[in-house]
């Protein structure tokens, strides 16, 4: 089989990365062939300055923030780093009794990592809340951790959407918790936009991470929003870009088509998400027929309070996850475990853990996602492969077991 | 055939893939996850299994156009081999794990894996030769003789060597470089991976005395058990060692003393006259065929160690077990190593040693059995 042949691709791992759309191809080459760094004076200079504050009007249009609001960085493990490590320091400077962090357990590792090294470096107190069964937040364990000591604490970090089950957090009810002891929240939207209804002014959060290649936009762009009254400490220092919060020359090209593909995105999120939860549903519907044993991970309530449209998040038990993968790569379906450290191992998935899940379980789980491009043909392909390929899995899943 | 090929991330390996892909096999490369804790070359491992590593054979695929992924059996190599390394140290033996992974891991977990999921064969980056006659696989030595590897492939029994695949056993290991580098494999001057894979920085006393503890004990003399002195560690102890033993008490006869024996729970180095580190009897446990089971007695020769050199025998059954006779005596031997037997080129099969003494036509009087522990082996 060739690697890089995908006209036949069966392509189900839009929570990794989503098809770029034309007119963000389009917006960036494009200003590719143009000239000028935004932050020089001359005419090609003001001619991309024009273009990065266009897109960032687009991009604040889109999430309903103020454009000063929105921080250009190199991609969401970017904007969370800054987020949480920004607000973190520049907090315990104002206060030096802020050094507690609230977060939960399903985080994304740029978010978890983050809070590791802070805990580790900086004398961060970090507290992970738990979810329950379905991968939602305990809101309760919150207002305690909240209400033990609110002057102690320097933000609250949780996830609009998991990565992985799909779960959509109660936001709203997490804003106003901290909010309500005047702790700022900062929440990894990264799944969520574009796939269920996202208003930054309307749900209160202090700061906000978003990034291009999970909505149809390039990779290596993203932002951070931040609120105007939070100040931020930089890790990135230089040229004073952004505020000077972040500096770096800003890659026009990117900009510009992060802020084409935001814009389609947001402007599609209904009928997007109708028209691919539709899609999500028959999978998992006739997966089931054809592996009744397989369990769905994550909330069964389809809402889009509730579930991801995309997400279909599958065990499979007696197999491996990785088994699966391989064999549907195999038969060109691309799906993902869910998480994979730098060495390319699969290790069980912390959030189907923290689920309740035992490791057996989370090594026996595959995660399926659609997105903008999906057809139902791609769900077709699936349910025919998926009967003989879990077969198959199952019997390495005994000749491991037996050999172990 | 659909074929499984093995990539650590070194150059045999990727030439091995791309021999199999280039003869028509459908192939899919995949690297072993050893570690539970990959380290990187920055932490300061080398040889394999680090980060590194995985990218190394993730990009040898890319370039032979092969699928990729990484097989994580981090929990059996640690149980199977790991563990039992330090078990077999622990008990006064001396193991080899590239045999205990070739026979638990590579062999079994892998093949049996590959074979569940549809695959044919296991390729591997082993310097081994593959000789079917008559419908019988045969292991034989490979074609370059300071490469080959048939010794820790001795025990492969034929269901296994019957799904293997060795494609560089017939050639020599300049020209395997030259043509990885021919190929535009990037790791076509990677160096070569010599120490054992789990012991990142090569200091396997080190290693061990960190998992065993260390305790001191008395250095002994052999005839008349007197304590010549006292040690820090008997990891340091190497049988057949000589320098370094600091006793400051020439013997009477002005003879050098030799490490003779490393007793693991007392810690008592034991040493005594060189002639005393030379056996010609040896019994082995667990024996392995390759093939059929040889009629025995047998003469062979056999290999006692990974680059050790052959030594004419003759074999014979012995309760269950095998005994080994030697015509070149051997030195240093120690039980837990295992010996592999040889007709010509060809592997018959091997064991695992549990004793090693002196017969009556070497020894003077009756043969006294020398309990002896090797610590590193190479």
């Amino acid at each position: 089989m060739n690697d890089t042949d995908d006209g036949q691709l069966v392509y189900l791992d839009h929570a990794a990365s989503t098809p770029m759309r034309p007119e963000a191809v389009a917006a960036m080459t494009t200003h590719l062939t143009h000239l000028g760094n935004p932050s020089s004076l001359h005419a090609p200079g003001r001619a991309a300055r024009r273009v990065v504050e266009e897109s960032r009007e687009t991009v604040a249009r889109a999430l309903n923030c103020r454009p000063g609001e929105v921080v250009f960085t190199s991609g969401g493990t970017e904007s969370d780093n800054l987020a949480v490590k920004g607000v973190f320091w520049a907090r315990r400077e104002q206060d030096p009794r802020r050094t507690r962090i609230l977060s939960t357990v399903v985080e994304h590792h740029a978010v978890l990592d983050s809070l590791h090294w802070l805990a580790e470096h900086e004398g961060a107190q970090v507290e992970l809340l738990p979810v329950d069964r379905l991968g939602r937040v305990d809101v309760d364990a919150l207002r305690r951790a909240l209400e033990r000591d609110p002057g102690s604490v320097a933000l609250v970090s949780a996830m609009w959407a998991n990565n992985e089950v799909g779960t959509v957090q109660p936001v709203a009810e997490v804003v106003e918790l901290a909010h309500a002891h005047d702790v700022p929240v900062h929440t990894d939207a990264v799944q969520a936009v574009g796939q269920v209804s996202v208003d930054v002014a309307a749900c209160g959060v202090d700061a906000f991470t978003l990034t291009a290649h999970k909505v149809g936009g390039p990779y290596g762009v993203g932002a951070l929003v931040v609120r105007r009254e939070l100040s931020l400490t930089p890790l990135l220092h230089g040229g004073g870009q952004e505020r000077d919060v972040r500096s770096g020359t800003l890659d026009t090209p990117a900009i510009a088509a992060f802020a084409a593909a935001v814009e389609l995105a947001v402007k599609h999120q209904p009928e997007h998400a109708a028209r691919v939860a539709a899609l999500r549903d028959e999978l998992v519907h006739r997966v089931a027929e054809q592996v009744p044993d397989a369990v769905l991970n994550g909330d069964p309530d389809t809402g889009l309070d509730h579930r991801l449209p995309g997400n279909a998040h599958l065990t499979f038990p007696g197999c491996e996850g990785d088994s699966l993968l391989m064999l549907l790569d195999a038969r060109g379906i691309a799906t993902s475990t869910g998480s994979a450290c730098s060495a390319g191992v699969p290790q069980p998935s912390h959030v189907l853990l923290a689920m309740g899940r035992d490791p057996e379980q989370a090594r026996s789980s595959l995660r399926l996602t659609l997105g903008h491009t999906s057809t139902r043909e791609d769900v077709e392909a699936v349910v025919d492969a998926i009967g003989p390929v879990v077969e198959r899995a199952r019997a390495a899943g005994a000749a491991s077991r037996k050999a172990g | 055939m659909r074929v499984i090929a093995a990539m650590s991330g070194g150059v045999d390996s990727a030439v091995a893939a791309a021999r199999a892909a280039e003869a028509g096999h459908d192939v899919t490369g995949i690297h072993l996850a050893l570690s539970r804790n990959p380290r990187s070359h920055r932490t300061g491992a080398r040889g394999c299994c680090t980060v590194e590593d995985a990218g190394d054979a993730r990009r040898a695929a890319d370039m032979i156009g092969i699928p990729f992924y990484v097989w994580d059996l981090s929990d059996r190599f640690h149980a199977d081999v790991v563990e039992n390394f330090v078990a077999e140290y622990a008990a006064g033996r001396t193991p080899n794990p590239c045999v205990r992974c070739n026979e638990s891991i590579k062999f079994t977990a892998v093949l049996d894996r590959a074979v569940a999921l549809g695959f044919d064969a296991v390729a591997t980056g082993h310097y081994a030769q593959l000789v079917e006659v008559d419908g019988v696989v045969g292991l034989h030595r490979a074609v370059d003789p300071g490469k080959d590897q048939s010794y820790v492939l001795g025990v492969l029994t034929q269901p296994q060597l019957r799904r293997s695949m060795f494609p560089l056993g017939d050639s020599r290991k300049d020209a395997v470089r030259a043509e990885a580098a021919r190929r535009g494999l990037l790791v076509a001057q990677k160096p070569d991976s010599h120490d054992i894979c789990f012991i990142a920085d090569g200091d396997t006393s080190g290693w061990l005395r960190e998992r065993l503890g260390s305790g001191g004990g008395e250095i002994v003399d052999h005839a008349s058990g007197e304590v010549l002195g006292h040690h820090e560690g008997a990891f340091g102890f190497t049988v057949g060692q000589r320098k370094g033993l600091g006793i400051d008490r020439p013997t009477d006869d002005g003879r050098p003393r030799y490490v003779l024996d490393i007793e693991p729970v007392s810690g008592t180095v034991t040493v005594g006259p060189r002639e005393e580190l030379d056996v010609d009897r040896l019994e082995g446990s667990a024996p392995r065929w390759c093939s059929s089971v040889p009629q025995l007695p047998l003469r062979c020769t056999v290999q006692l160690r990974a680059h050790g050199g052959e030594h004419r025998a003759v074999l014979r059954p012995s309760d269950g077990q095998v005994l080994i006779e030697l015509l070149d005596p051997a030195r240093g031997i120690a039980p837990g190593q295992t010996a592999v037997v040889y007709d010509g080129s060809r592997v018959v099969g091997s064991c695992t040693l549990v004793s090693a003494s002196r017969g009556p036509a070497v020894g003077m009087t009756a043969p006294a059995t020398v309990a002896v522990a090797q610590i590193a082996p190479r």
